[in-house]
């Protein structure tokens, strides 16, 4: 095996990119579809992470991985709310029954 | 195969088996707590990207924070009598044809493009220049997200409870 690089930790979030987009079409539960974004937003991080280190930028890219890790809270927290309200109403999450704005 | 490329792998293999659990599993909570091991596989590669502080932040905030979050949905929405957990299997093979082409895909992409080869950043704490940072050149963006974190949770609060 060759020696630790830039391109190793690209590969793994690419893979962890897909891993969430098949997450995100697949899955029937909005939940689900939560946790695969989730997972997209984290292989996003090991890029700006990864580019941070061997890119030379300094601390840029960790400042950028935090800010979307803050976005990511607050966007976990509205989706829940969300779907809660939608089980609320029609007693189910799973994404392809949805389809109507008013009940 | 020094000890970086070790822990370097290993953390890979967590992280990439766990997420392929989370997205594959029927059922709902087996994957969220896979999710767990994922977020920890992802806070190591952080670590040996030499951004502990970040990676701190993730376990924080992740999950302690959004896993928790997510665990209370699953459960809140999940009724014991109704489970559905059938998926059709006509959405699953043209998902992985798709997803499986786009990985390979951008693996390429990355593997072959010729990167400029820079030194890398030394490990080096990385905690008090973040902190300055956030104080001096990125204070506004600071403010906002603080501002936006505040009406996220509002307006997650006044959703909930109608």
């Amino acid at each position: 095996m060759i020696h630790v690089g830039l391109n190793h930790f690209l590969v793994v979030s690419s893979i962890l990119f897909s891993l969430g987009l098949f997450g995100i079409v697949t899955r029937k539960n909005a939940v689900m579809v939560l946790m695969g974004i989730e997972l997209v937003l984290n292989s996003a991080n090991i890029n700006f992470i990864a580019f941070a280190k061997y890119g030379n930028f300094g601390l840029q890219g960790q400042m950028m991985a935090l800010f979307v890790i803050v976005l990511a809270a607050a966007e976990a927290a509205i989706a829940l709310a969300i779907v809660l309200n939608i089980y609320k109403t029609f007693s189910t999450v799973n994404v392809d029954e949805i389809d109507t704005l008013k009940d | 195969m020094t000890l970086y490329d070790f822990i370097f792998y290993l953390f890979a293999a967590i992280t990439l088996v766990s997420a392929f659990f989370v997205v594959t599993i029927r059922n709902i909570v087996y994957s969220a707590f896979f999710l767990l091991f994922t977020f920890f596989g992802v806070a190591g590669i952080y670590i040996i990207l030499g951004a502990d502080f970040v990676a701190m932040v993730q376990l924080i905030v992740y999950v302690g924070g959004i896993l928790i979050l997510i665990l209370f949905g699953v459960m809140l929405t999940n009724k014991i009598t109704n489970v559905q957990i059938k998926t059709r299997t006509s959405t699953i093979l043209p998902a992985t044809i798709g997803v499986a082409m786009f990985a390979g895909l951008l693996s390429a992409i990355f593997v072959n493009t010729p990167w400029r080869k820079m030194d890398t950043t030394p490990m080096l704490p990385t905690t008090q220049a973040l902190g300055v940072m956030l104080i001096s050149e990125y204070g506004i963006v600071f403010e906002l997200l603080g501002i936006l974190l505040l009406i996220a949770l509002i307006g997650a609060a006044s959703l909930a409870r109608k």
